[in-house]
């Protein structure tokens, strides 16, 4: 059975200004898929996360969400539509709390399943720092902060730029253990990732990028290793 | 290969051509015009200096003043005090009052700059209010409602009406010049440089060495310098002074800003097209007295929201003229080659 | 003695309307790093208002408030959307020159319908009301009214800006707009709200200014001073450190008008001169995180 995937990106392109960062990049995400893309630096990774999200202009119909062409659509009504962007850097808002980030989060008041009280349940560390300053926390759980924050919007995709960032590995691998917990609620997941190993493991399938374009794709556990560092750095 | 940097351009060779010409005619005022003439004249020499200084400040080192009219009010009144208590000379009170501006710029600066963005705006204008209401105390100076020139002091500089409005005439368009002149070469130092380093990312100045505060500083005295002489020119013209007048929002900063807007900021071109432009607007319309104003406002605002280069900014979009040799391009001699190539450096 | 005390006195009281003044300006800065070099003209607006309000329906000034208020938070948001947010971004100059182009249009507006005459909204007996604190020492009804009403709006403020989603709203979008957006906040909603907000302020202080003393179009300008050199003094990031600004401007003010009554804006001119040279982050400063 093939039904049409939850989103498709079609021949997408996407500039800073006269820079060209993406060149006609295709790819999809099926409704319950985990997906990782991963590339060098500047290969167009945040920029791909951030034309979904609406942060940069797009073709109306190089951006199908849910059935619906969203490409060019302004950030806030991306977001209302189910997609959540957990930034690069985490993007935590400096004077929010921990609590009120989550909140801030949920504003738009999409039905399902997450609330503050699962994001505890399943992050108890924050529910015990929940009034703190968000900026007060260890980097590994400001990362827990942002993720969170994602959730609590209800999202049918969540895109994660690089979670791994600036993190020790222990960390990371906590952050990763805790994915699947994410995903069994049925949420589809884009995941940027310098850390490949994580991310092959975490996803089912794999998108490399290499300057703006997809250098390789398939399943996850079918990639090789030189296969995947001959796309990565386009030798 | 070597490498020089080179000013001038084709168009700015016609253009200073044409100012040449310009100056000639203009100079020869006084034989081809009447007294009208020359006033009309002389205020938009005026216009042309103050808005080209407040380029300078705004424009160039993105110093954003609301308060200016605190020099042209301190020019004028340092004017009259020369005059009335001093038996100075108006010829020498000018270039005087200049210099006393900008001494007092200086510790002025030393407060102001305590303030950033908008808040500096504002912070110029609390000076220039400052500023009024002390001139307002000084009762030799009239106090409140002001005075007028002694009919000596006027007299004074010529034997006759005729010389002695030849010669303030003459004095209006030497001190724009000079203006001018004097942002040109500015511009055209290090200090220049150093500005539009300072105009493009503040950080990245200060990273490469440029000293940002003390550059600010001496464009803001320098500006200062220039503001208080077209002041103290001005009110000589007038013959008379009252704190209300000499510290007018409206007259020396309304009217400025808008004239630089209108005509296009960061540019030395701007100032110069505002000023035809506000007056021949003045001409035809200043009849409507507040709904003038209110005008201006309107077209500024308009401007700034769809061509905040102003007109010259669409010109220079459009067709890379410039009249004043300005541009820096880098021309690179390459000897096997047997010619130069040029190729700008900015846009 | 008695005489400084009730110096000391009409400066605090009237430092409250300062605050008032300061408060809405602050919030738009807090915000969108804006100034709004038009606020005190809006401040003159609302009490024109106000005054078209009062003869028009026969109503009190306290009375008119409760369509004057709502109507400038209607216009402030209107002036957002439609205008100033297309001033805001990196550059420093647009919504400097726009809003000052705004100035102009709403003073010589005003000047056009109402001419230059000074006008003064009637509360009654209320105006000179007062009553006795000390011996010698006498307060005003309405200065006191007015200094409770700008605590309740400070406080108001507050706790819109901490305690409510809309506050967590504003905060967040002056943190960081492209993730406030990634929220599923419309940053241009947000920022007219936050200038509904601040001219429903700016109406409350319009309305009490044109009760206490003559006004015409030309004083907005001395009212954005006032407002500014409140916040300055009193130190940014603090709504409670503004209202302590403008009771400082208040009291150098009534100080320096008791010397000698041509002195009494100098006054509050060389007081925030004196911050500002000695400590530019003012008196009661909140480190931003």
């Amino acid at each position: 059975m093939s039904e049409s995937p939850l989103l498709f990106v079609r021949d997408l392109d996407a500039f800073y200004g006269d820079f060209q960062a993406l060149f006609g990049l295709s790819m999809e995400v099926r409704a319950g898929e985990a997906v990782a893309v991963i590339g060098a630096n500047g290969a167009g990774k945040s920029t791909l996360l951030k034309s979904i999200a609406g942060l940069l202009p797009a073709r109306p119909d190089a951006i199908d969400f849910d059935g619906a062409h969203i490409g060019g659509m302004p950030a806030h009504a991306v977001a209302a539509r189910g997609i959540a962007l957990v930034p690069e850097g985490r993007g935590l808002f400096a004077s929010l709390s921990v609590e009120e980030n989550l909140l801030i989060g949920g504003q738009l008041k999409r039905p399902g399943p997450w609330s503050l009280q699962r994001i505890y349940e399943l992050f108890p560390a924050l529910g015990e720092r929940r009034h703190f300053p968000s900026t007060a926390l260890s980097g590994g759980q400001q990362q827990m902060v942002a993720i969170s924050r994602g959730l609590m919007s209800n999202p049918k995709l969540l895109l994660c730029d690089e979670i791994s960032l600036g993190l020790a590995p222990i960390i990371v691998r906590d952050i990763y253990a805790r994915l699947p917990a994410i995903l069994g609620e049925g949420i589809s997941l884009v995941l940027v990732e310098q850390d490949i190993v994580q991310a092959l493991k975490a996803t089912q399938r794999v998108y490399c990028l290499q300057e703006g374009r997809v250098a390789l794709s398939g399943a996850a556990k079918e990639l090789t290793r030189e296969a995947i560092a001959a796309a990565y750095f386009g030798v | 290969m070597s490498v020089r940097v080179a000013f001038a351009s084709r168009s700015s060779r016609v253009g200073m051509a044409l100012c040449a010409v310009a100056l000639v005619v203009l100079a020869a005022a006084p034989f081809w015009g009447g007294r009208d003439d020359m006033q009309l004249l002389s205020q938009i020499y005026a216009y042309v200096a103050l808005a080209s200084l407040w380029n300078l400040l705004a424009g160039y080192a993105g110093l954003v003043s609301v308060g200016q009219q605190a020099y042209v009010g301190l020019g004028a009144y340092l004017l009259f005090a020369f005059a009335i208590l001093g038996g100075v000379s108006p010829l020498w009170a000018i270039p005087l009052a200049g210099i006393i501006a900008a001494l007092v710029a200086i510790p002025v600066a030393g407060l102001v700059f305590r303030l950033r963005g908008h808040y500096f705006a504002i912070g110029t204008w609390i000076i220039a209010e400052v500023f009024r209401l002390l001139a307002s105390q000084v009762s030799v100076l009239g106090g409140g409602s002001g005075t007028s020139l002694p009919a000596s002091m006027v007299v004074g500089i010529a034997s006759t009406r005729q010389m002695r409005e030849s010669l303030v005439y003459w004095i209006a368009l030497a001190l724009v010049v000079a203006v001018l002149t004097l942002i040109v070469l500015l511009l055209r130092s290090r200090y220049g440089l150093a500005l539009k380093a300072i105009r493009d990312s503040e950080l990245a100045a200060t990273t490469n060495g440029i000293d940002v505060l003390r550059t600010k500083v001496l464009v803001y005295v320098v500006t200062a310098f220039g503001t208080a002489m077209i002041g103290a020119l001005i009110f000589f013209q007038r013959l008379r002074i009252s704190p209300d007048a000499a510290f007018s929002v409206n007259d020396w900063t309304a009217f400025v800003i808008f004239i630089t807007v209108i005509g296009g900021i960061g540019r030395i071109e701007g100032p110069i097209i505002g000023t035809i432009v506000f007056f021949a607007l003045r001409q035809t319309l200043a009849d409507l007295g507040t709904i003038y104003l209110l005008m201006l406002g309107v077209v500024a605002i308009l401007v700034m929201l769809t061509a905040p280069k102003g007109i010259w900014g669409l010109i220079v979009e459009r067709f890379g003229w410039q009249i004043f040799p300005l541009e820096r391009t880098v021309i690179l001699d390459d000897r096997s080659a047997g010619r130069g190539k040029q190729r700008p450096d900015d846009r | 003695m008695t005489d400084w005390i009730n110096v000391i006195l009409q400066g605090v009281l009237v430092g409250g309307l300062y605050a008032m003044f300061a408060a809405g300006l602050s919030l738009i800065f807090g915000v969108m790093r804006l100034v709004n070099i038009a606020h005190g003209d809006l401040i003159v607006l609302a009490a024109y208002v106000a005054l078209v309000t009062t003869e028009a329906l026969g109503i009190g000034p306290l009375v008119s408030l409760i369509i004057v208020v709502p109507l400038m938070a209607v216009i402030g948001y209107a002036l957002q959307r439609l205008i100033l947010n297309r001033t805001l971004g990196e550059d420093l100059l647009p919504p400097l020159l726009v809003t000052f182009g705004l100035s102009v249009i709403i003073q010589n507006g005003l000047l056009a319908l109402f001419t230059a005459d000074s006008r003064k909204l009637q509360a009654g007996d209320i105006e000179v009301a007062t009553f006795k604190l000390l011996e010698g020492v006498y307060v005003g009804i309405l200065p006191l009214l007015q200094f409770a009403v700008a605590i309740a709006v400070i406080a108001a403020l507050q706790f819109v800006f901490y305690r409510t989603a809309l506050g967590r709203a504003f905060r967040a979008t002056a943190d960081s707009p492209p993730v406030a957006q990634l929220m599923g906040l419309d940053n241009r909603h947000v920022f007219g709200l936050a200038m509904a907000l601040s001219l429903a302020v700016v109406a409350i202080a319009g309305v009490f200014l044109a009760i206490r003393a003559d006004f015409d179009p030309s004083i907005g300008p001395a009212r954005l001073i006032f407002g500014f050199e409140a916040v300055i003094i009193g130190g940014l990031g603090s709504m409670w450190g503004t209202f302590a600004g403008g009771i400082v401007l208040g009291v150098a003010q009534a100080i320096g008008a008791h010397i000698n009554p041509g002195w009494q804006i100098l006054a509050g001119h060389i007081a925030f001169l004196i911050i500002l040279a000695v400590r530019p982050e003012g008196l009661f400063p909140r480190i931003r995180a």
